[in-house]
């Protein structure tokens, strides 16, 4: 057998070559079986890279490749190209990744290059037995799902029907509209947030092209790319869609109720009623309100059904039960979005302890003049406040809790801040540690709030507390803080305090992600596919995200992030079909014994018995080359293509082979 | 303390890394100067910097001024600013490195008694194996301010009266073995 | 009926002087509920927070010779008092977190020809019983009326920064223990400050600072008594309160109990095995009505 293998070095500026030698490296090289050429280059990912490896194939001199370089993850798809370009199949490529796992993680130059060259020995010695594989096609659903109906779902799915393609909006609460439908005014701008969500929910409603599945959830994701086979749970809603006008008779007249009491007038710090059958808020899309079973007197004891007798449509249907909806999407996109940190973690600030000490969203939802103050800023007691608190990084920037900078904290508590100033006559004291005000017109808002009267503290606040050491404190709140600017303790008495509680990946994440098959990082996010240039990927083919669920997130970014994601799908569905991975699974069938055991063990759902034969056959469509039914059959009948033992055997014997003549390679 | 006049001249560079370098200080260099710590502290009225200011002062190497100063004498060891701190610096376990330092190269003041305090403490449980207050009270007090035996005599009184201070002291049969323990210790200290 | 329940007990020096009561009303109720407390064979000096403050491998060392003398014994080490339970449990977490201080440690103890293996269960008496002997068994035992406002006060190190399970600033411990016994507990928000540890001893007026408001406070709540878990709380607030109330003009005498006390009373063991005549502000059952006032 007489291959001829090009090896080609890449310097990539200075992270590779900074600390391999490429000269020993490429001698090195020369000498290997089978290599009949090896060159070296600045940047072989370059379009000159590329050429050099074109030309080399096209002249004939080579009919394999090694590319040692950056991670397969990075340049991968980029050096398969040009072999296809020059007329090679491109299985008949190996990447040797000498900078991720090299370079980057080693800091002595020679065996950093001792061990380069074990990684291209064992690239060089898997490409020889590499086999031409044919890349397979498959059609694309033009169907989206969108998972999440906040304003980057919104966004989305209207980007994508407005570009004439089916959506399928799924949103677990009874409306779209998320977390920017609680607030009154966005940052910096103070344009009216209802004012500018409420065109898009009713947009989403009406649209021909899109299918909105409120008060549902995401049960199951089959499938890949193109083709996901998705089932969502319709919760029971208790409220026939079709006959239920919204007229609202049945919240006005329901006698339970969702929150717990209070007592006082923070109690229903809600935009939308209370009661147990209920619209989120009054601009809910759809404007179909849902029975929260768990508080419904009916439910509990049956001993109600006010709501069936006032309803004039007769639209109350206390016997309905959930329901299971299947269909097909080509594409998916994660918009799940945020949750709010809870503060009572943080004993110290004394949330839930102290009636006036409110959160972000209840402050919000306070100043909104559509809930339950009419926008108006009061005390537990109804009286307005004298001098308001805000504190900054509560729950972010905190090893104890999120370590990250939540983004958006500083921004809305300059909001808060001008808002107070705007409505009443408070003393407002801003605690931050940082402002970081980064955004298009974010540093000339902070300015403003500079002359308006604000006393900034830079500190982060030690502790909220009702103990007063002396007249002036009695009845208030105490603020414990050191100043840090002058250097000296103070002790703050004031009226409320709100806690500017960072953003979290929703708790819902995690199942959702799992459900699509997308990693989360150790911050709670989904990873997306590359920090920098693959934001609304994953590394999951056809799988998408979109605003807070990849990181925390304000509207400007999370909608662009939306349309971003949209058009990344446009892009796909625009393609009609797409190359899937050849290097899929098959089964010898001289060998199977027809134990089945790889039936179930296929994660894919890919394998199949054919009874006639009395063998397992693979579904190449469907198996993604994962290798669990190779390791599992106890026949050794199945192998992976591209995945062959002698092929891995020959990559192992390279590395341990070790040009430095020790174990170079241990991770 | 004027903070105006920290002797730059004396700046130690390498005062952040000996810090650092003892257990709890590894993370000394993560601290984000928000203050946490200070407004937590019980005692920061009374220190001349308050523990922040101490940490900004460590990592530019303000050596002579941070042992000179009495903010980590101050430390009560309550522990509130290391289970509050964003950055998790162990700040308490910093200020008691800062005591044996400070204690080691004999930057204790006479004015500030919690050198002699401590010293009197360790010299009695080096001997006998157990600490005995009344010993220890009258002992620190001599080295300090001979007129607090009589300011406390009241206080002494009422606790011999309650039966909570004993007159023989108890010590721990071991004591050859604890002494040879602490002697090797010794040898092997950070 | 199940097995005796059975821990290492180390008392602390301070349970010879100022910490006397607590060491007999702890012994007192242990044996009335039918608990084992081995006293550590010739156990030494924690070291508390002065040894640490002069030297480091010797300070731990000298903790860590109780950890390996309670090492065979396999049981649960308990001690009454907040200081130790901090250091002993102080050396523990270094000996799993600096393989560097372990080894040091351990040829300091070869010189006695000791092993401390890391094994050694720390924990503080107060969670013996809200955890080990829970609410039920507790109530159960009550035989006499409490009705008493207490507040429950416990200090710092018995909860910072090693918890067993409470929150370093609103534990619910001790207000636990106090329900079950039939007293009430009154809303006491610094029931985990500083009393000023051993600064007392140091540099009183400053200190005095820092006990005020803990007595003044629970005046101010309504209680009848403050209950602490520490002795050296315990001795800040009681021994120290005639000398609060001359220097800041006020006029408290609110007795100052260790739970241990508290638990005896409402089992009805007779107060002469509390140790009761020995706190300093009196605790008169009857008087308790005027116990707040300043």
């Amino acid at each position: 057998m007489s291959e001829r293998i090009g090896v080609y070095v890449c310097h990539c500026g200075t992270n590779i070559a900074g600390k391999v030698d490429i000269d020993e490296v490429v001698e090195f090289a020369k000498g290997l079986d089978d290599v009949t050429l090896v060159r070296e280059y600045k940047f072989m990912c370059s379009d000159p890279g590329q050429s050099l490896i074109q030309k080399d194939i096209e002249d004939g001199l080579i009919n394999r490749v090694v590319v040692a370089s950056c991670s397969p993850l990075m340049h991968e798809k980029t050096f398969r190209n040009v072999c296809t370009r020059g007329g090679l199949n491109e299985y008949l490529f190996t990447m040797a990744n000498i900078r991720e796992q090299c370079s980057w993680v080693h800091v002595d130059v020679e065996r950093t290059t001792d061990k380069a060259k074990d990684l291209i020995e064992a690239a060089v010695r898997r490409t020889r037995l590499q086999e031409p594989l044919t890349k397979r096609e498959v059609p694309i659903n033009p169907r989206t799902l969108v998972i999440g109906g906040g304003i980057a779902g919104i966004q989305a799915a209207l980007d994508l029907a407005d570009a004439g393609k089916n959506v399928v909006l799924v949103e677990k609460e009874p409306s779209i509209g998320g977390h920017m439908a609680k607030f009154d005014k966005t940052f910096p701008t103070l344009d009216c947030s209802a004012c500018i969500l409420t065109p898009k929910m009713v947009s989403v409603g009406q649209h021909e092209n899109i299918e909105l599945m409120s008060w549902s959830e995401v049960e199951d994701v089959g499938g890949y790319v193109g083709n996901f086979n998705v089932t969502v749970r319709k919760k029971a809603r208790y409220v026939d869609v079709d006959l239920c006008n919204g007229c609202g008779a049945c919240w006005e007249k329901c006698p339970g109720t969702r929150v717990p009491r209070k007592g006082n007038v923070h109690e229903k710090l809600s935009l939308g009623p209370v009661t147990s059958i209920f619209i989120p808020f009054m601009q809910a899309v759809p404007a179909i309100p849902v029975i929260d079973a768990e508080t419904c007197i009916r439910f509990k004891n049956g001993k109600c059904g006010i709501c069936a007798e006032v309803c004039e449509r007769n639209a109350i249907k206390y016997d309905m039960e959930d329901e299971l909806v299947e269909f097909e999407v080509g594409n998916i996109i994660l918009a799940t979005g945020f949750q709010p940190f809870d503060p009572a973690q943080i004993g110290n600030y004394g949330y839930g302890i102290f009636d006036n000490v409110l959160t972000a969203v209840e402050f919000e939802i306070m100043n909104c003049a559509s809930g339950n103050t009419g926008g108006n800023i009061l005390m537990a007691d109804g009286t307005e406040p004298k001098s308001i608190g805000i504190v900054h990084c509560v729950g972010s920037r905190d090893k104890n809790y999120n370590e990250y900078c939540s983004r958006v904290c500083c921004m809305y508590a300059l909001k808060y801040a001008h808002l107070i100033k705007e409505k009443i006559d408070a003393e407002v004291y801003d605690f931050y540690i940082d402002m970081r005000c980064f955004g298009k017109g974010y540093e000339e808002f902070y300015d403003r709030l500079l002359g308006e009267d604000v006393r900034f503290v830079r500190g982060k606040v030690a502790e909220v507390t009702e103990v007063h050491l002396e007249e002036a404190e009695r009845g208030k709140l105490v603020v414990k803080v050191e100043d840090t600017l002058v250097g000296s303790i103070r002790r703050i008495p004031l009226d409320m305090v709100v806690l500017c509680t960072g953003l979290e990946a929703h708790e819902t994440l995690p199942a959702v992600a799992n459900l699509c098959n997308v990693s989360i990082g150790k911050d709670g996010f989904v990873i997306e596919k590359h920090p920098k240039l693959g934001p609304v990927a994953t590394a999951t083919d056809g799988v998408f995200i979109a605003g807070a669920c990849q990181s925390p997130k304000d509207i400007p970014d999370t909608v662009a992030q939306a349309s971003a994601a949209s058009s990344a799908v446009l892009s796909m569905i625009t393609r009609e079909k797409i190359e899937i991975e050849s290097a899929t699974a098959e089964v010898n069938e001289d060998k199977c014994s027809g134990c089945k055991i790889c039936n179930t063990l296929c994660p894919y759902l890919a394998i199949k018995y054919d009874e006639e034969k009395g063998v397992s056959v693979v579904n190449e469509a469907l198996c993604k080359g994962c290798g669990t039914c190779v390791a599992g059959c106890p026949s050794n009948a199945i192998s992976a293509k591209h995945f062959q033992n002698n092929q891995i055997l020959a990559e192992i014997e390279g590395i341990l082979r070790s040009s430095s003549g020790q174990a170079g390679i241990l991770a | 303390m004027n903070t105006h006049k920290l002797k730059q001249k004396a700046i130690d560079k390498d005062f952040l890394d000996e810090i650092a370098h003892l257990p709890g200080g590894e993370r000394i260099i993560d601290c984000f100067q928000c203050g946490t710590c200070s407004g937590s502290c019980p005692t920061a009225h009374v220190m001349d910097h308050t523990p922040r200011r101490l940490f900004a002062m460590v990592k530019a190497g303000f050596r002579e001024d941070v042992l000179n100063s009495n903010t980590y004498w101050y430390c009560t060891s309550c522990y509130i600013c290391t289970v509050r701190c964003p950055r998790q610096i162990k700040i308490t376990d910093v200020m008691y490195a800062l005591k044996r330092i400070a204690l080691k190269e004999r930057y204790v003041r006479r004015k500030n008694a919690a050198g002699a305090f401590y010293s009197s403490f360790v010299d009695i449980v080096e001997r006998d194996g157990r600490s005995f207050e009344p010993e220890l009270m009258v002992r620190f007090m001599l080295k300090t301010d001979p007129t607090l035996l009589l300011k406390n005599a009241v206080l002494g009184l009422k606790l011999m009266k309650h039966g909570r201070l004993p007159i023989r002291r108890n010590r721990i049969k071991a004591r050859n073995e604890l002494r040879a323990i602490i002697r090797k210790a010794k040898s092997e200290s950070l | 009926m199940a097995t005796k329940q059975s821990y290492i007990y180390y008392p602390g020096c301070s349970a010879e002087a100022t910490g006397k009561p607590y060491e007999i009303s702890a012994r007192a109720v242990c044996e009335h509920l039918d608990i084992e407390l081995k006293e550590l064979a010739d156990w030494n000096c924690c070291g508390a927070t002065a040894y640490l403050s002069v030297e480091d491998i010797a300070s731990m060392a000298v903790a860590a010779r109780n950890l390996a003398i309670a090492e065979s014994t396999g049981l649960d080490l308990i001690t009454p008092c907040s200081a130790c339970y901090i250091t002993l449990s102080k050396v523990d977490h270094y000996f799993e977190d600096y393989p560097d201080i372990r080894t040091k440690i351990n040829n300091a103890l070869s010189a006695a020809g000791l092993e401390y293996k890391g094994g050694v269960n720390v924990r503080h008496l107060l969670y013996v019983f809200s955890e080990d002997i829970g609410m039920e068994r507790l109530s159960g035992m009550v035989r006499a009326d409490l009705s008493l406002r207490v507040a429950p006060y416990y200090g710092c190190q018995v909860v910072r920064p090693f918890t067993e399970r409470d929150s370093p600033d609103v534990p619910f411990a001790m207000d636990e223990i106090i329900s079950a016994l039939g007293g009430d507990v009154v809303d006491y928000p610094l029931k985990t400050k500083c009393c000023s540890g051993a600064l007392i001893g140091i540099d009183e007026k400053t200190a005095l600072g820092l006990a005020k408001p803990l007595i003044e406070c629970a005046v101010r709540s309504g209680a009848d008594c403050i209950v602490t878990c520490c002795p050296l709380c315990q001795l800040n607030l009681d021994a120290y309160q005639y000398k609060i109330n001359k220097v800041y003009g006020t006029n408290y005498h609110i007795p100052v109990l260790f739970f241990t006390q508290l638990i005896g009373l409402a089992f009805g063991i007779d107060e002469g095995r509390l140790g009761l005549n020995m706190n300093i502000v009196p605790y008169r059952p009857a008087a308790r009505a005027k116990g707040a006032s300043g």
